[in-house]
């Protein structure tokens, strides 16, 4: 009996004991994943509601499955065209802002000269800009130049270009930094001129930053609602779409084209993570 | 050709500079210059004159008093959100993730991968009335038989911080993933537990990226006009959504681009607070 009473609170501490060893091993393993799947839930439901079938106008409650949304994505009217100019502005905007960061990227890292502290300063300025400041003052210039520029497409593409370059910059300067001058000394040295020299030895060095800025620069342009809104006049991007009609009611449609969207992006960044982890291992096998 | 990318030439980086910095001082300096000038301008649309209407910004500021104020709570609040679930979460990545790290990096980065506006009004299907969230947080009398968590403060303070969670978590993970583990386990041969460990070394190492991560949250939480216009009412708006109608509904340049200025001058005197409060070589690195 003494036994007994002795040994029952000493398991009941022990489990206790136990039970606050694992919670405490595992309560960050736990809110981390918890933080995660809260990430996750509004994505999930963005994918899960583009293949409901909505009784009436409103997509908000869970009907039944269908995958009429994304055989007819363009049913609505109206969108298959701001999904075509949303990856017209994109493509235009990024290639040209890539050109223009990465040489004052080059400029920046390569070069002491006067000025570079402001050029600095110049380049942080927009990224820490509201962006409804950015898209308010560039109305304020486009509504004194009507009579040269039309509000629309055009003038999208500029305040597009304008708000990438910044992101380029930054992106293709961290690459520049750690970067090896001997190999382009090696290059003169064996007798290339200045030109080749930057296309043979230089650019293929930079373009996996280029790719990387231009990747991004794409992303930042193709979601980009508050300046766009501004400087669109009548013309319509995928997101000024997605705000005009979420005052009447959002089509389903809308949840597939963003979930295409996703799905291709989330595709490039596994392939990346996987061409970076194969380069790693070669790197590896090769010392 | 052959000088123009020369090293040594003097002109060579103004050659390089030229296109981008001309594209920068035309479409992003110049136009702040513009709007400087409509904001002290008066007179009804569209016969606006240019009269030193400096009264622009004291009107704004009186008027809009509410709008402001209410600005710079949900952006700190939403601030302070982002910081306690993605501290946690992004110090598991950085030394408890090991081999899969890069795939819960993906993770934060993907809302970013959802277009802004789509990624917004899920929140709508996550939070509507008939609802789980709402019918569950009914069942246990959280909420009253007709309580919603639409159109309230809960509901675009929420939806601030899920779209700004990553300006927040990728500085801090930055900061953490350079700890040196070394220094960690010096501290507990040195007999820290890991509490004092985790006080004395992990969180001091880590402040840049948690300054970084603050700044890069609260700009642009405190200019947006998205998460109170789809989840809220007008008893939410923002400062954002007084300058966006007033540009855009109304068609007041006037008093948009001077509350323009207003939101800019606060978010600097924000700033300028918070480097005496962290110290400013934290703030510039």
């Amino acid at each position: 009996m003494t036994t007994l009473a002795e040994t029952a609170p000493r398991v009941r501490s022990g489990l206790g004991a136990r039970t606050w060893r694992f919670v405490k091993r595992h309560a960050l393993t736990a809110y981390a994943l918890l933080v995660v799947a809260y990430l996750m839930l509004p994505i999930a439901v963005v994918i899960m509601f583009s293949f409901n079938a909505p009784k009436g106008r409103f997509n908000f409650v869970w009907q039944g499955f269908t995958l009429d949304n994304w055989i007819n994505w363009d049913a609505v009217l109206g969108l298959r065209d701001a999904v075509v100019t949303s990856l017209q502005i994109g493509f235009l905007a990024t290639v040209v802002a890539t050109a223009l960061g990465t040489l004052i990227a080059l400029a920046i890292v390569r070069h002491h000269f006067v000025g570079r502290g402001t050029t600095n300063v110049l380049v942080f300025l927009p990224m820490s800009t509201p962006e409804i400041v950015l898209g308010a003052s560039l109305l304020t210039l486009f509504l004194n130049t009507t009579a040269v520029l039309e509000l629309g497409f055009w003038t999208i593409f500029i305040a597009h270009v304008m708000f990438i370059i910044s992101f380029v910059v930054v992106t293709v300067k961290a690459r520049l930094i750690g970067f090896d001058r001997h190999l382009e000394e090696a290059a003169m040295d064996l007798g290339a001129n200045e030109l080749t020299t930057f296309r043979k030895v230089t650019l293929p060095l930079i373009a996996p930053a280029m790719l990387a800025a231009a990747l991004l620069g794409f992303a930042l342009s193709i979601d980009d609602f508050v300046i766009t809104y501004f400087n669109a006049g009548s013309e319509q991007t995928f997101p000024v779409f997605v705000w005009g009609i979420a005052r009447v009611a959002v089509p389903p449609q809308v949840n597939v084209v963003a979930s295409a969207i996703f799905i291709v992006a989330i595709a490039l960044a596994l392939a990346n993570v996987l061409w970076q982890y194969r380069s790693a291992k070669r790197t590896q096998g090769a010392t | 050709m052959g000088s123009f990318f020369h090293r040594h030439g003097a002109f060579t980086p103004y050659l390089l500079l030229a296109p981008g910095i001309l594209w920068l001082a035309i479409f992003f300096l110049i136009p702040l210059a513009f709007l400087g000038y409509e904001s002290l301008q008066s007179g009804l649309f569209p016969d606006f004159q240019f009269t030193w209407e400096l009264s622009n910004f004291s009107n704004g500021i009186r008027d809009y008093r509410e709008q402001i104020v209410r600005s710079f709570v949900y952006a700190g609040i939403a601030t302070i959100a982002c910081l306690v679930l993605a501290y946690p979460l992004v110090y598991w990545i950085a030394f408890r993730a090991g081999p899969w790290r890069n795939l819960f990096l993906l993770f934060i980065v993907a809302p970013f991968f959802v277009t802004y506006l789509v990624r917004t009004l899920a929140w709508l299907n996550i939070l509507a009335d008939e609802g789980p969230v709402v019918g569950a947080l009914r069942a246990v009398h959280i909420l009253g038989p007709d309580g919603r968590l639409l159109a309230t403060t809960f509901a675009v303070v929420s939806g601030i911080t899920y779209n700004f969670f990553p300006f927040m978590a990728l500085p801090l993970y930055v900061s953490l993933e350079q700890i040196d583990p070394r220094l960690l386990e010096a501290a507990k041969d040195l007999y820290a537990s890991s509490t004092q460990a985790f006080l004395r070394v992990t969180l001091p190492l880590s402040a840049p990226g948690i300054v970084a991560g603050t700044l890069l949250t609260f700009i642009p939480a405190a200019g947006d006009f998205i998460n109170a216009a789809l989840l809220g009412t007008p008893g939410q708006a923002m400062i954002g959504n007084v300058i966006q109608a007033k540009f855009l509904e109304s068609l007041d340049y006037p008093g948009a681009a001077s509350l323009s200025f207003v939101l800019m001058g606060l978010i600097l005197v924000a700033l300028l607070v918070y480097a005496r409060i962290v110290g400013s070589e934290k703030l510039t690195g």
